[in-house]
């Protein structure tokens, strides 16, 4: 039997990456568990008056979830650049691109995706206008995929040095505005009662822009990581 | 492929130099590793044996000159054992990232218990040693349809009964048709012939 196919791979590795996840589920809580104590921040901060609230629901809802997904993209591939992984996977003959594809999607998995399911928890927190709380996930959940592709050419890039986790924000988080912008007005936009369907179509748009060519940045960069 | 009377040519390279912290590590090296062979790279520390192999097997592809050409597919083993601390042994070896084939579990089993690691097939290889960790990464050349192999250190943290039965893994590879290049200060002790690169003579 010769080596198994990209697509088979591919499941390897996601079962893989979700497996080590579950195993460490401290790992899956902490963004969460940030997203729940900065939330809880703002009526400290802001004042406790609801309508005050309802109208920065939105940018607070998209601002927290990028962060929290910023404090874990560090992480994708650190542990396996430490003990070794990561060189047999440059060097496994499948396609890389396809192999990287299968780590972020097992982040998102567990961060993004998660995120954006307990979200209307939070929303209700921050009194979101019922009828934004449905496009508020689905935006969460289109645009932190993409956070998760742009979060992971940062990691690629700076998985060699020891301490990566300043000047990842500084590289990702320019690239992050455009996700956060059409997120934020996808949310704004039902809260007022408009029409929210073409602010997630750009998200959509963002996301298979991204699917397409982030791969190839973070094949790139864990090769010169690797390499150096 | 050029066929030589020993077997296929698996790997080639050509004029390799490498320049280091402005000291040259070799220059103009040329190997050529053919079925059947085994080979092994010597040189003080420092001399440039890990980046060596890094080259060869394809992890170093800037900064050094020269062409290497891979004929057939290689696995290789580093200094680093690439186990997951998270999941047991059979895990490491099932789900491994290195992209072999897919093996039973029976195979799996036995790959390990050849390692001398019987009974350790489903506990958390964080609970495992250093050398059991070696060990588990060592399997993987048993289960492995790679003809060729490029190993680090192989030896390292490994006690003297695994180093004598991962000796007589090497030859058994060797005499079906495989080929073996590693890194080691130890001479080793195996009926078939070595062919030995030293890496101080090749710079002096």
């Amino acid at each position: 039997m010769s080596a198994p196919g990209a697509a088979q791979f591919c499941v390897r590795l996601l079962r893989r990456q979700l497996l080590l996840a579950v195993r460490r589920p401290i790992e899956i809580a902490n963004p969460l568990l940030f997203f729940a104590m900065v939330v809880a921040l703002f009526p400290l901060g802001l004042g406790p008056s609801p309508e005050k609230l309802a109208g920065f629901a939105p940018g607070v809802l998209w601002i927290t979830a990028l962060l929290s997904n910023l404090l874990t993209s560090d992480a994708v591939f650190r542990s396996d650049f430490d003990d070794g992984s990561l060189e047999q996977l440059l060097l496994a003959p499948q396609p890389l691109f396809l192999s990287v594809l299968a780590y972020i999607g097992a982040h998102w998995l567990t961060t993004g995706m998660l995120l954006a399911l307990v979200s209307p928890v939070f929303a209700l927190m921050l009194n979101l206008p019922l009828q934004a709380v449905g496009t508020l996930v689905v935006s969460l959940l289109l645009g932190t995929a993409v956070l998760s592709l742009v979060g992971g050419i940062g990691a690629a890039l700076t998985v060699g040095l020891k301490r990566g986790g300043m000047l990842i924000s500084l590289l990702i988080l320019p690239l992050y505005m455009p996700v956060l912008i059409f997120g934020g007005a996808a949310v704004q936009a039902a809260t007022s009662g408009f029409p929210a369907a073409p602010y997630l179509a750009i998200l959509g748009a963002l996301l298979c822009f991204a699917v397409a060519l982030a791969p190839l940045a973070m094949a790139a960069g864990l090769r010169i990581s690797i390499d150096a | 492929m050029p066929v030589n009377p020993s077997g296929m040519l698996l790997l080639a390279a050509q004029s390799l130099s490498l320049v280091r912290g402005g000291r040259e590590l070799f220059c103009e090296l040329s190997l050529e590793v053919y079925a059947g062979q085994l080979w092994q790279i010597e040189g003080a520390n420092g001399a440039g044996k890990t980046s060596l192999l890094r080259i060869l097997c394809g992890l170093s592809r800037y900064g050094f000159e020269g062409k290497v050409l891979r004929h057939s597919r290689h696995l290789y083993v580093g200094h680093q054992s690439a186990v997951k601390a998270l999941l047991t042994p059979r895990e490491n070896l099932a789900w491994h990232v290195s992209g072999e084939r897919h093996n039973t579990n029976q195979k799996i089993e036995a790959a390990l218990a050849g390692v001398g690691l019987y009974g350790y097939e489903d506990v958390p290889s964080h609970t495992l040693s250093a050398g059991q960790h070696r060990r588990v990464n060592l399997a993987r050349l048993a289960l492995s349809n790679s003809p060729l192999w490029l190993l680090d250190e192989p030896f390292t943290a490994i006690d003297k009964t695994g180093v004598a039965e991962l000796q007589m893994l090497l030859v058994a590879h060797v005499e079906a048709g495989g080929a073996v290049v590693l890194t080691s200060h130890q001479a080793l002790q195996v009926r078939c012939e070595v062919q030995t690169l030293n890496l101080d003579r090749v710079a002096a």
